[in-house]
Formats: structure tokens, C-alpha cells, sequence
């Protein structure tokens, strides 16, 4: 499995699509908003940019996800906590750039601080005036947290379901503890009222449009990055790790470290994804940690195929529009959409929409990825399937 | 406005109850009573002091409503026709109510009416004979709340009175509290002896009320002086105070334990319908906290349903809520979770799915702000057993029903043949289905029967908490806690991880404030699911390891 320079990325022709995709958007949006007349029918307004870089910074994050569940199988439920860590680190940052044009007009603390009568600015916010130093954070606080929960979960053997909910219940702890007035993150609030960043006011037209180009660029290298994680050996052995851990255990290979490895990763991807959705919406509170918010994103990934990333992509985008449609137009219904796609996409689509398509169109080939839940017999050969390590399908979680 | 109301209804109904307590004893003195009453409009108040104590000496069972209200400021008499009435003042408001018949009046002109003055001198006559009438009614509730209120506040002038009822008092209980309220009062004699043995009578008085007068006394003012001037009257209150100080810890102790069973009981009833369809099944069932949520529904439709029968309400919903969350797991079983068997992450999608739905829906049908359930009486109040402790009902009767659910549940995985099928099921599937089990037919009777006792918890958690569609959500990622903590596949895994994780909570409580608790108790979880991967309990052999 010697896994060429070059070919890495060839046979990933939905990829080359997307990135495509985004590249047209990211050069064609700012010109429709900026360069064309408002009352014209190309024009995109302002909200539509902020909306589109809301979905792609989404699009990042199911990304994220897809790498260690579509690959390592790894199912996360607390993925948004790593998503909301590198939102605070950029709002921290925001919260130093208010300065003295706060309510209070305090130059050395923040407004809820100043509410709350502290003297000084806690040791964790030194550093946050600089945002290189807010850019290392947004990478290195997620990076922390994923692998001090990872090497305790992996080392232990935690796997499936409990990983899970041990990963459910981090977020869930999170939430808790960022809603305290006195962990100084603005307790039930949160980080708002932001004024610019990096000398840019957030109100102007071209820093939303500036931040929606910066989502998709980071939506490609995220991308590009993510693809060639899974093309290489590596990659190959997350795929079984996926498919038989023990026996890639048996085989000799470090499963923990592989598995370490590839949630860390995920978990800065999904921290760059939040630094950059933060700037766009303006405010960032605990209820990012919240579980349902985690959970969303798995059905992002489940709906657009899991194990194709681009799946990913397009699910996070799909899913996401239909929600900001139905919220506005039906607020009652999302809900029981949202619920039924849960039940929808789990029983008739295993492989999401890009299953689908794929099946549909090109003949069942499937090769070039996917995740195989060893019941169709289609996909990649599993190796649960065959003889000897074939268990009864109960006992596996029993 | 719900406020306004309780104002006028407090008051009115304490009356009402203060009267039928009282006897009914001779209505044929009717004529004298009436006639005392409409005379203390006048205004000389040696006059009112003197029909005071001829009233009193009537025994009617109106006069402690009469007196009552006296003292209260609260009696008037209606200018034009000089009936007696009791006024309460609400909303600018003068409702009244006539001493005489009981009956209201609705709401009077302010100039139509006139108030009753009493002096001090009346206040303390008239506090010394109510005293006198509660200390020596044959309600034994109320011969215990009035002394525990002289212990609140001791007077002197009771001391005669309180000496007449601890002769005549026979219940045990109350004779304690009227010896305690005797010390109390004796602690503010002005003979040192007395004082004394006032303090060495409080010794065995477990009462925070105790504690406060005796701290009083050893108490240093700002000027040098202390509260009690004789040194050995000091110091034996010291000593008092510190065996007091020592029980009083115990008593925390013990309430702090009592909190942490029920807190764990409470966890034991939300986790073990999941620890049968997660840990018998190995499905793992996001919905279940909807399951919990629909069982208080159900209890509040209950109620609505029979609104004049709220005390057997409770009763009814049990099996109706077992009834109503059981069907919605059959119904779940058998349209989802059966094509997901094996595949544990899609059937977590999948029942969060119909988590989802369920909120949603009872948003839809019930409306998004929590429902009101209604607590019996045989439920309400609590059970004091001295000063210092009180162990609500409410907390008490869902520690022994989770310990019953728990206890008839692992009977029927024990004893019946449907458990026994159950288990057939669980350890060997092929094997189970050669020997002629039905094991559709099991898997789902199996769900439903835990989403069924989710339902029996929703009941129960229906008097605690809020019934609302966030109800279940509260609940979920504490009851996956304790049946990961407990040990998979074991009730009785289910009830000592109920217990710890409840106990340990209330105890960390007071230290770290509720927040931090329960993020500790996440962490510590997280953490101990390292050490023991498979909880607790775990099961031990093949079929463990995947």
C-alpha cells in the first residue's frame, strides 16, 4: 500500500467538485455583494454572505467529525465543546480588541468583569491582546483538551457507545462549568458585543465578506488536509482500525495512537471552524456546548454519507439550509424534521445522500470509500465478515 | 393575582381550620357568646380586658378565631349595626367576615367600619389565652405547634399556662416540647438557680431554636458584658451548647445523607428502565428521558381527568403512565430500533431522532411551558423528627417506591418465565431462537417494559421537578452515569450507582456550590470509566468483550 505523492488525491473526483465549488464561491460572493447594484437580481446581500460563511464554517466542522467517525469510527458527541473552545479563544481576543469602548469604558476589563467587581483580569486571559496568540489557542486549547480526554478514553480501550457518552457528558460538563459567572467567560452570556478584529470593524460589508472568503479557504485546506490524512498509510489504518480494532490491535499496530492521532487533529479542525463562525454571529455563550448542538453535527455527517468527507460537506450545507428555511418558515416543524431525519437517514440511507447518488449512478463500485456497516455486503470488503470473528450482532455491545 | 388570592385565602382558611379544630363543644351557650362579642365595641379597655376573659370562659368554638383576629389588628364592627367582623385588607380592599355566623361579606366600605383597639396590656391577655387554648386542645398537632412556638418566643406570662398543660399533657412527644418550652422560658427568670436548671433541662433539646437562646447567653456584647451574668449558669450553658453543637452535626450528617439516598433514588427510578433496555438489551435508547417525559404527562392528564379525586390520582397514573411510555417503546421497537440490532451508533442516531419528535410533540399538543401537577396531601408536608431534622414526605415515599420498582423488577428477570426468556435472549440470541423463543416478540415486550418503568419514574418526578418537554433531557446523561458507573447488565449495579453518585453529590453540595458538584461527579465518572471500562459491576466472561 505504497500511497504515491501525486495519487492522493486522484479518484476523489466528488472532492475535486466541491473544492471547485467553493473556489467559484469564494471569488463569485463577494463580488455579487460588493460589485453589483442592490436592487440588481444578482445581488447577494450582506446577511446572505454571513449566512453562506455560518455554513461554511459548519461545512469544517462535519469535516472534522467525518475524519474520525466516517474513518476511525470513532462516534464523538461532544465535538461541538471543541468547536465552542476555539469560538472562546477567538473571542477572547475580541472581548481585549472592545478596550475602554465598553459600556463600563474600563481599558483593562472586560464588561462582565467589570459588573462582577473583579479587581484584575484572570491569569488565563494574559496573551489574548495578541492575536497570533489567540490563533495558537484556537489550534492548541481544543488540541489539549482532545488529547487528554483521548489518551484517557483510547489507553483504556474505551470504545462505541461509551466513548459516546463519556464524550456526551464532556460537553455536557463543559456546559455546566462555562455557564459559572466565575470560570470568567461571561458566565450565562458569553462573549459578546464585538467590535473588530485585527483593526477591521466586524459591521463593514467587506471584513463579512473578507471572513467568508477566509471560511472557505479554510474549508479547502481543511478539506485537502483531511484527504490526504485518509489517502495515506495512516489512513489505511484508520480504515481498519474502523472495521476490526482488535485484530488491527493483533496485527501489531498501536490502535491508541492511531486513534489519539486523528482525534486531536479533528479537534483543531473543528477549533478553526468555530474561531471563524465566531466572528460572523457576533457572540459566543455556553450554549455552543450544549449536547443537542454536538449531536446536530453527526447528523449533518449522516445525512451527506459518512466516510466520503465531501459527504460531510454537503450534508452540513443541506441540512443547515433546510433548517434555516423551516425555522423561519414552519418553526414547528423543525423540529420533527430534524428528528425524522435522525430516523430516516440511520434506517434507509446507511451511506447519506452521496451513498445514494453514487449507488444510483455510477453502479456499486465502492471503492472509493464510505463506511461499510457490514449488513448490505456492499462497500469495501469488512473483515468482520469474515469467518471466526463474526459475532451474533447483540453481543458485540452487551 | 394569584398572589392577591392567596393573601385573602390564608388567612381565611387558617381560620377555618383553627375553628373546626377546636370542639364544637356547647352551642347552647350560643346567646351569652353573642352577646360578650357585640359588646367590645366599646372603648374603655379595662371593659374589653374584663369580656375578654368572660368570653374565653364560654369555651364557643369561635372564640380563638375572635381572639385571633383581635390581636391581629384585624377586628372591626360595621358602624350601622355593630356586628362583629374580621377584616382583611387586601388590594385596598376591606373584606370582611362576620365573627359571629362565619359568614363573608365580601368587600365593605372603609368608613362603614371600625376597628377594635387593643393595648398591650389586652395583646398579652389575649396572647396568653390563646396560648392556653392551642396548649390544651385535644388536636395533639396543635398542642405541639403551640409549644414549639413558645419555644420560638418565650414569654414569661405563658409560664402559668404552659405549667397547667404539661400536668394535664399525656402524648409524649408534646409533653418533650412543653418541658423544652418550660426551660426556654425559665432561661429568662431573674433567679440564677432557675436559670440553671433551664439550661440543664435543654440538654437533651435537639432544636435549632434552643441553640440560638443558649448562644445568646454565653454570647459577648460589644461592651465586655455577657449575655448571662452568672458564671455557672455560663459555663453549663457552654457545655450544653457544644453537646447540642455535636448532635446538630450528626443531624446535618443524616440530612445531608437523607438528600443524598433521595437524590439517588431519584436517579435509580430515571436510570433503571435504561439499565433494562441498555444494559439487558444493549440498546442504547437516547428517547429514554422522552419515555420519563411522557409518564409525567401522563400523570398530569391524569389529574386533569379526575380533578376531585387528586390524593388517588398518583395511584391511577402509576400503571397508566407504565401503560402509555411502555406502548410508545413497543410501538419505537418495533417501526425503528428492530432493523438497527448490532449496530449500536445508528440506533443512538436513530432514538435521538425520536427523542426529538417526542419533545416536539408534546410542544405541540400540551404547549411549551411546563404543565402544573398537583401534589396530594398524603404527600406534602414533612415528617419532623426533632428540631433539627425533617424529612419531607415526598422525598421519603420515592425512596421506598424506586426501592420497590427496583425490587419487583429483578423478581420478574428472576422468577417469571418471561425474564427467563429475557435472559435467554440476551446471553445467546441463535440459541434462544432454536429453543423456540420468540425473540422479536421478546425484544420488544422487553423495550416496552423498559420504557414502561421510565414512565413510573416520570410519575414520581413529577412531584419534584418541573413537567415540562425538557423534562427527559434533564435526566438522560445522568441516568447513562449511573448505569455505565453501576456496571452494564446489572440492576443491582443500577442501585448502588444510584446511590453513590446521589450521595456523594449532596455531600460535595455544600462545599462546591450545586454546579461544580455535578461537573465533578461528570468528571469523576469520565474518569473512573477509565479505570473500570465496564462500570462497577461488571459481568464477567466471554460474551464481555467484543
Amino acid at each position: 500500500m505504497n500511497v504515491n505523492e501525486a495519487s492522493w488525491w486522484r479518484g476523489d473526483k466528488g472532492g475535486m467538485w466541491l473544492i471547485a465549488v467553493i473556489a467559484v464561491a469564494i471569488v463569485l460572493v463577494p463580488i455579487l455583494n460588493l460589485a453589483v447594484a442592490e436592487d440588481s437580481v444578482f445581488h447577494i446581500s450582506t446577511y446572505t454572505v454571513s449566512l453562506l460563511g455560518k455554513y461554511l464554517c459548519y461545512a469544517l466542522l462535519a469535516l472534522a467529525v467525518d475524519l474520525i467517525w466516517g474513518y476511525a469510527g470513532i462516534l464523538s458527541l461532544g465535538h461541538g465543546a471543541f468547536f465552542a473552545l476555539g469560538g472562546y479563544a477567538i473571542g477572547m481576543y475580541m472581548m481585549r480588541q472592545i478596550g475602554d469602548r465598553g459600556v463600563y469604558g474600563n481599558p483593562e476589563l472586560p464588561d462582565f468583569m467589570v459588573f462582577l467587581n473583579w479587581s484584575e483580569l484572570p491569569w488565563y486571559w494574559y496573551g489574548f491582546d495578541s492575536f497570533s496568540f489567540a490563533l495558537l489557542m484556537v489550534l492548541v486549547a481544543p488540541a489539549i483538551l482532545a488529547f487528554v480526554f483521548g489518551w484517557l478514553a483510547f489507553r483504556s480501550r474505551v470504545t462505541g457507545v461509551y466513548f459516546s457518552i463519556i464524550s456526551q457528558a464532556l460537553t455536557y460538563a463543559l456546559l455546566l462549568a462555562f455557564f459559572r459567572n466565575d470560570m470568567g467567560f461571561g458566565g450565562n452570556n458569553g462573549l459578546t458585543d464585538f467590535k473588530e478584529i485585527i483593526g477591521y470593524s466586524l459591521q463593514l460589508e467587506s471584513t463579512k465578506n473578507a471572513l467568508f472568503v477566509c471560511s472557505g479557504l479554510a474549508l479547502i485546506g481543511g478539506y485537502i488536509l483531511c484527504r490526504y490524512v485518509v489517502s495515506s498509510k495512516l489512513g489505511r489504518v484508520l480504515v481498519a482500525i474502523r472495521d476490526a480494532e482488535s485484530r488491527t490491535r493483533f496485527v501489531g499496530y498501536r490502535v491508541e495512537h492511531y486513534k489519539l492521532f486523528v482525534f486531536v487533529l479533528s479537534a483543531m479542525l473543528a477549533g478553526v471552524a468555530g474561531a471563524l463562525y465566531v466572528p460572523q454571529v457576533g457572540i459566543i455563550n455556553p450554549g455552543e456546548f450544549s449536547p443537542i448542538n454536538s449531536i446536530e453535527i453527526i447528523i449533518w455527517v449522516a445525512v451527506g454519507g459518512r466516510g466520503y468527507l465531501f459527504g460531510a460537506v454537503i450534508g452540513a450545507i443541506l441540512v443547515n439550509y433546510g433548517k434555516t428555511y423551516f425555522t423561519g418558515a414552519f418553526p414547528e416543524i423543525w423540529l420533527f424534521f430534524l428528528g425524522g431525519l435522525f430516523v430516516v437517514s440511520t434506517l434507509f440511507l446507511p451511506k447519506g445522500v452521496v451513498g445514494l447518488v453514487k449507488s444510483r449512478f455510477s453502479g456499486d463500485r465502492g471503492t472509493e470509500g464510505g463506511v461499510n456497516d457490514g449488513n448490505d455486503g456492499a462497500g469495501l470488503p469488512n473483515v468482520s465478515a469474515l469467518p471466526n470473528v463474526s459475532a451474533p450482532p447483540k453481543e458485540e455491545s452487551s | 393575582m394569584t398572589s392577591s388570592l392567596r393573601t385573602l385565602i390564608a388567612p381565611l382558611l387558617s381560620f377555618f381550620i383553627l375553628s373546626c379544630a377546636f370542639p364544637a363543644t356547647v352551642f347552647a351557650q350560643d346567646a351569652p357568646f353573642d352577646d360578650l362579642a357585640g359588646k367590645l365595641t366599646t372603648r374603655s379597655f379595662s371593659e374589653k380586658a374584663r369580656l375578654i376573659d368572660s368570653l374565653a370562659a364560654t369555651k364557643d368554638a369561635r372564640t380563638l378565631g375572635l381572639f385571633q383576629s383581635l390581636l391581629a389588628g384585624q377586628l372591626y364592627y360595621i358602624k350601622e349595626t355593630g356586628a362583629i367582623v374580621a377584616v382583611d385588607k387586601t388590594d385596598d380592599q376591606f373584606l370582611a367576615t362576620d365573627i359571629l355566623s362565619a359568614e363573608m361579606m365580601g368587600a365593605v366600605a372603609k368608613r362603614s367600619v371600625k376597628k377594635i383597639g387593643v393595648n398591650n396590656k389586652l395583646r398579652k391577655q389575649l396572647r396568653s389565652l390563646i396560648a392556653s387554648y392551642s396548649l390544651s386542645n385535644p388536636d395533639v398537632d396543635i398542642r405541639l405547634e403551640a409549644a414549639k412556638a413558645l419555644v420560638k418566643n418565650p414569654q414569661k406570662d405563658f409560664l402559668p399556662v404552659l405549667e397547667a398543660a404539661l400536668v394535664k399533657e399525656t402524648d409524649k412527644g408534646v409533653r418533650t416540647a412543653m418541658v423544652i418550652a418550660r426551660s426556654a422560658i425559665l432561661l429568662g427568670s431573674e433567679d440564677a438557680e432557675q436559670r440553671l436548671t433551664a439550661v440543664e433541662g435543654l440538654r437533651e433539646a435537639n432544636d435549632k431554636q434552643v441553640m440560638t437562646l443558649l448562644e445568646q447567653l454565653v454570647l459577648e456584647n460589644e461592651d465586655g458584658s455577657v449575655g448571662e451574668p452568672d458564671e455557672r449558669v455560663r459555663l453549663a450553658a457552654q457545655e450544653v451548647l457544644a453537646k447540642l453543637h455535636t448532635s446538630a452535626r450528626f443531624y446535618k450528617v443524616a440530612e445531608d445523607l437523607f438528600f443524598g439516598i433521595s437524590l439517588g433514588s431519584v436517579l435509580l427510578l430515571a436510570a433503571i428502565g435504561l439499565a433494562i433496555t441498555f444494559g439487558v438489551m444493549g440498546v442504547i435508547n437516547m428517547a429514554h428521558g422522552e419515555m420519563i417525559m411522557l409518564g409525567a404527562y401522563t400523570t398530569y392528564v391524569v389529574q386533569l381527568m379526575m380533578p376531585n379525586h387528586i390524593g388517588m390520582s398518583l395511584v391511577v397514573a402509576v400503571p397508566a403512565a407504565f401503560l402509555v411510555s411502555g406502548l410508545f417503546g413497543v410501538i419505537i421497537e418495533r417501526s425503528v430500533i428492530r432493523f438497527l440490532y448490532g449496530r449500536p451508533l445508528e440506533t443512538l442516531l436513530a432514538t435521538f431522532g425520536i427523542s426529538l419528535i417526542l419533545q416536539q410533540l408534546v410542544r405541540s399538543v400540551f404547549s411549551p411551558l411546563n404543565r402544573p401537577v398537583i401534589t396530594p396531601e398524603w404527600m406534602s408536608g414533612s415528617w419532623e423528627i426533632n428540631g433539627m431534622l425533617s424529612l419531607t414526605y415526598n422525598r421519603l415515599y420515592i425512596i421506598f417506591f424506586a426501592l420497590a420498582v427496583l425490587f419487583v423488577l429483578i423478581q420478574l428477570l428472576k422468577r417469571t418465565f418471561f425474564g427467563l426468556q429475557m435472559r435467554a435472549v440476551t446471553q445467546n440470541r441463535a440459541m434462544a431462537s432454536s429453543m423456540g423463543i420468540r425473540t422479536g416478540w421478546v425484544d420488544a415486550m422487553t423495550f416496552g417494559l423498559g420504557s414502561g418503568v421510565a414512565g413510573i419514574a416520570g410519575v414520581a418526578l413529577s412531584q419534584l421537578t418541573n413537567v415540562g418537554p425538557n423534562l427527559g433531557q434533564a435526566y438522560i446523561i445522568d441516568s447513562f452515569m449511573v448505569v455505565v458507573f453501576g456496571g452494564v447488565g446489572n440492576l443491582l449495579g443500577t442501585l448502588v450507582g444510584a446511590m453513590s453518585l446521589g450521595i456523594v453529590n449532596k455531600f460535595a453540595e455544600p462545599m462546591l456550590g450545586a454546579v461544580l458538584a455535578k461537573i465533578l461527579i461528570l468528571v469523576f465518572v469520565i474518569l473512573f470509566i477509565q479505570r473500570r471500562p465496564r462500570g462497577l459491576f461488571a459481568l464477567k466472561g466471554r460474551f464481555v468483550e467484543d
